[in-house]
């Protein structure tokens, strides 16, 4: 019998073998798929231990807006934001069981020390027979110009609908991002799950969306702002100066309809011809709808692609499982509609931070700067790994001369136009007011968009006030948004 | 005159300590893990499972000089695994405050087993004698396998009717018949091997059996079968006609059983299949485990754990494996995964298949045919449960209910599985015993053959 034995035993070792060849395959060659969360979101294991990690901190200027501190319970740390619901729009939110959003999740390789960029601090970690440690994200937020974005929102009250974006225009730098209403993360992040859940829940059901980051996924028509735009294409055609004359009265006949364009107030805009930079001081609907007539969509188009519309996304810095940056649009109007898009109504849509990025680009001598968010990344002993440089969207969205036609029409829009409610005394602001209809039935949005100096500018900003739950004729950019913007402008300027 | 075997007593104490080490050690290891110190129980704890391994060791030196040396050390380090693993799984933070005293039920089991392993070593002086039990214990086999379908008695746990309950007593005697049919099918096998080792045709290349020699291996087939489709133990199922047709092969060394085995097992395995629900679960979680709704939540859980701990585990105390069900059971060996790696899991498959190796190794050289058959039946038995089990666990092959042999949480089952050992160490002592010794007889005629014994 021991022919079958000795067989037996040669079965046994393949038998053996195969559980070997197996088990290796399982916790070596699969591991990395089985424990990667976006691969099996379900394996709680790593969900938990990753809760239980000491994340790093997300820092402005060197205090810290999101942070792990000791919690003394199953998880050890607990994700605080000492700023509470000012920074949310931009730090978002780590949870344990309702997902991370914001700086938290586009960021979370960096803060939970697992970024390629933080490699050699692990290996000194791992060598060192310390806890890996969480990398720290600095951002290029100004906690001043926050505050006042953030302040000056609050002030028309908690559940105004809104938002705020300014940026440094020479790089790009997001020097505020403020959406209103807004969510305080310390309420998703607690460690008391079901209450965790409920608030989340409450947030889900708001109709007033707070999750939503207006500054980048709120598409709206912009106004009378969009009129930089028009008024971009309409001097880099050559068919216009500053001074040339254009029509300034009370109706404009759409061709090939039996519709007029009317002015905000249904009058004149001073008369029957005015020059351009009059019209836009006085926001001239008539005057804007006849130039875009002249200069065709196309122009108007082409313009406004070359400072960020119809473009593929280019601001990804807080683009999480739930947020992603909204393409604002020109859209293909006919001949009777491109009198419309030319003062940003019809079918042009926009996000606060596209507007901003028309002034910043505007300010920054017709160069167009890619937006970002974070400044730098460092690891925990603070130690700076990775800076973000600047980078250039569109070297070209307008000359530098027009760039510099542009802004002397913007600052007589501040100083004796729409815009007086921005002026900062002793310095020199650009800006331009808009009250975008959209339907009959809704208030109209108020925009602003700005920057000042109006000389090699520090800071752009555009507000926009969705609705504010006041009276429809209390609805202007120059009465709700233009103050705000002011008041972020002189954070900036004030340091 | 083949080699002499020595008795190697030393050597199996000094690999006794050893394994103490592993299964102390590991216990320590759990409470720094989970409290961050030695738990403070260490010393009665230790004393308890050094105190059990030795008196197993004494046994052995005292009933089976001769015995195997590396299979006991090999049991004690599993043993010790085990109960520390299923303390670990305790202290767990899972909410079922049940479930906090699965370790020290664990530990009295083990103390059973050793009696257990003590009573047939003292008892049974020569593994000769079992073959007179051939029909008792087949009788005895059946009868244990089909009272958990007795109303009153059986009780049915997860799914599985394979329990019986007898007033706070609940026992799987599942685990006692495996080792009542080792020894039945020795026993039959040896008498009859002749009429179905010589007669058949042969059909291409392969000498195929009588229809009429068929009856005994068709009757283990429905018989398995019914355990399948009664009791819905896959697991049992597969490892008794398995069982079967391997020792049917060795005492036969005629593969073409294999064929009819295998053909039957094809059979019975579809019919299964169409007809169990059970079975349909099982085979779609070990295809499509991760699709949703598949039925593999244990299994995908376990398989996360095995993934995390990853090349070297995250270190007793330090993973979560009582996310898996049945973690401290049937699930052992992902916990085991989890919080030793790769690096542990293939340890203990080794240690696995040592005892293997050392069991037929005692079947080769035994020498008498019952030994040797029911040596490699028993070794075998060990061999296809972990690779059933272990292969389940880590979706090598459909998951089926089967304990890990010395690991899991279960008392029937370690009893079992230390008799089992016992009758391996049993008949390698008398294998391993060297020969009696035969005086010179040519010179005196009258005088009776004397024989010593060493």
């Amino acid at each position: 019998m021991n022919r079958p034995i000795r067989n037996l035993a040669i079965a046994c070792l393949v038998l053996f073998a195969a559980l070997m060849i197996n088990v290796t395959y399982l916790q070596y060659w699969q591991a990395d798929n089985l424990t990667s969360l976006t691969k099996h979101p379900d394996n709680v294991r790593v969900a938990d231990s990753a809760f239980a990690e000491p994340r790093g901190a997300i820092l402005v200027k060197g205090h810290a807006v999101a942070q792990s501190k000791k919690s003394g319970d199953r998880y050890k740390y607990l994700r605080t934001y000492p700023s509470g619901a000012e920074y949310s729009d931009v730090t978002g939110y780590f949870t344990r069981t309702l997902g991370i959003g914001g700086i938290e999740a586009t960021q979370n390789d960096v803060l939970t020390g697992n970024s390629s960029s933080l490699f050699v601090n692990r290996v000194i970690d791992l060598l060192g027979n310390q806890n890996p440690q969480g990398g720290i994200v600095s951002l290029t937020i100004n906690p001043a110009a926050q505050k006042a974005a953030y302040d000056g929102l609050r002030a028309l009250g908690s559940r105004i609908q809104g938002a705020v974006v300014a940026i440094e225009p020479a790089t790009g730098r997001i020097l505020a991002m403020v959406s209103s209403p807004t969510f305080n993360p310390n309420r998703l992040a607690g460690h008391n799950f079901t209450k965790a859940k409920a608030n989340y829940d409450r947030l889900l059901a708001d109709k007033l969306e707070p999750l939503n980051n207006r500054a980048i996924e709120l598409r709206l028509p912009p106004g009378s702002t969009f009129k930089l735009v028009t008024a971009a294409a309409a001097l880099s055609s050559g068919k216009y100066t500053p001074n040339s004359l254009v029509p300034g009265g009370t109706t404009l006949n759409l061709p090939e309809t039996s519709h007029v364009l009317t002015n905000e107030n249904g009058e004149s805009c001073g008369g029957p011809k005015i020059t351009l930079t009059r019209a836009l001081e006085v926001s001239c609907n008539v005057a804007f709808g006849t130039v875009g007539l002249k200069i065709g969509a196309d122009a108007i188009k082409k313009q406004a692609e070359k400072f960020g519309f119809e473009q593929p996304p280019f601001f990804d810095d807080l683009d999480d499982q739930l947020t992603h940056q909204a393409t604002s649009v020109f859209g293909t109007p006919d001949r009777p509609q491109t009198a419309l898009s030319a003062i940003g109504q019809s079918d042009v849509q926009a996000t606060p931070l596209q507007m901003a990025m028309v002034a910043a680009g505007i300010a920054n001598n017709g160069e167009v700067m890619k937006p970002y968010l974070v400044n730098e990344i460092s690891s925990a002993d603070l130690g700076v790994v990775k800076l973000t440089p600047s980078k250039v969207l569109t070297a070209h969205a307008v000359s530098a001369s027009v760039a510099r036609e542009l802004t002397e029409m913007m600052v007589g829009v501040v100083t004796n136009g729409t815009g007086r409610t921005a002026q900062i005394p002793g310095i020199q602001v650009a800006g331009k007011t808009g009250t975008a209809q959209s339907l009959a039935s809704r208030p109209p949005y108020a925009w602003f968009v700005s920057f000042a100096p109006a000389t090699s500018a520090r800071v752009a900003v555009a507000v926009l006030i969705q609705d504010a739950n006041v009276e429809r004729n209390a609805i202007s950019g120059s009465g709700l948004a233009a103050p705000i913007a002011k008041a972020v402008m002189e954070a900036v300027l004030n340091q | 005159m083949e080699l002499v075997h020595r008795r190697r007593r030393g050597a199996e104490l000094f690999l006794l300590l050893l394994s103490l080490v592993v299964g102390i050690g590991a216990y320590a290891a759990v409470g720094i893990g989970v409290d961050g110190k030695v738990p403070a129980d260490i010393i009665t704890y230790g004393g308890s499972l050094s105190a059990l391994v030795i008196a197993a060791h004494v046994t052995v030196r005292l009933k089976a000089a001769y015995a195997d040396p590396v299979l006991l050390p090999i049991v004690s380090a599993l043993n010790g695994l085990g109960l520390a693993m299923i303390h670990r799984i305790d202290l767990a933070p899972t909410g079922h405050p049940a479930h906090s005293k699965f370790a020290a039920a664990q530990l009295v089991w083990m103390m059973l087993g050793v009696l257990g392993f003590i009573t047939v070593l003292v008892v049974i002086r020569d593994h000769r004698r079992l073959q007179a039990f051939t029909y008792t214990f087949g009788l005895a086999a059946v009868v244990l396998l089909l009272l958990p379908l007795l109303p009153g008695v059986g009780k049915t746990i997860n799914g599985a009717r394979i329990w019986i309950h007898v007033g706070a007593l609940s026992f799987q005697p599942g685990e006692v018949a495996k080792v009542l049919l080792v020894i039945a099918f020795a026993g039959y096998l040896v008498l009859h091997r002749d009429a179905l080792a010589l007669a058949g045709r042969r059909v291409l290349f392969v000498d195929l059996p009588r229809g009429r020699d068929l009856g005994p291996i068709l009757g283990m087939w429905l018989i398995s079968l019914s355990i399948l489709v009664f009791q819905n133990d896959l697991g049992s199922s597969l490892l008794f006609f398995g069982l079967f047709l391997v020792m049917l092969y060795v005492s036969t060394e005629r593969p073409g059983w294999l064929l009819v085995g295998g053909v039957l097992f094809g059979i019975g395995a579809y019919f299964g299949y169409l007809t169990t629900a059970h079975v349909q679960v099982r085979v779609t979680a070990w295809l499509h485990p991760f699709a949703k709704d598949s039925g593999a939540y244990q299994l995908v859980q376990g398989m996360y754990g095995m993934a995390w701990g990853g090349l070297t585990g995250r270190g007793l105390g330090q993973g979560a494996p009582q996310t898996t069900p049945i973690s401290w059971s049937d699930f052992i060996l992902p916990s085991l995964g989890e919080e030793l790696g790769l690096t542990g899991v293939l340890a203990i498959i080794l240690l696995y298949g040592l005892l293997v190796e050392r069991g037929l190794r005692t079947a080769l050289i035994c020498r008498d045919n019952f030994g040797k058959l029911m040596a490699a039946g028993l070794a075998f038995v060990f061999a296809l449960q972990v690779f059933v089990v272990v292969g389940g666990v880590t979706r090598l092959i459909p998951l089926t209910g089967l304990t890990t042999p010395f690991l899991s949480q279960g008392g029937s089952s370690l009893v079992a599985n230390w008799v089992i050992i016992a009758l391996l160490l049993r008949i390698s002592d008398q294998a391993r015993r060297p020969p009696p010794e035969f005086s010179d007889v040519s010179e005196d005629m009258d005088s009776t053959q004397v024989v010593s014994m060493r």
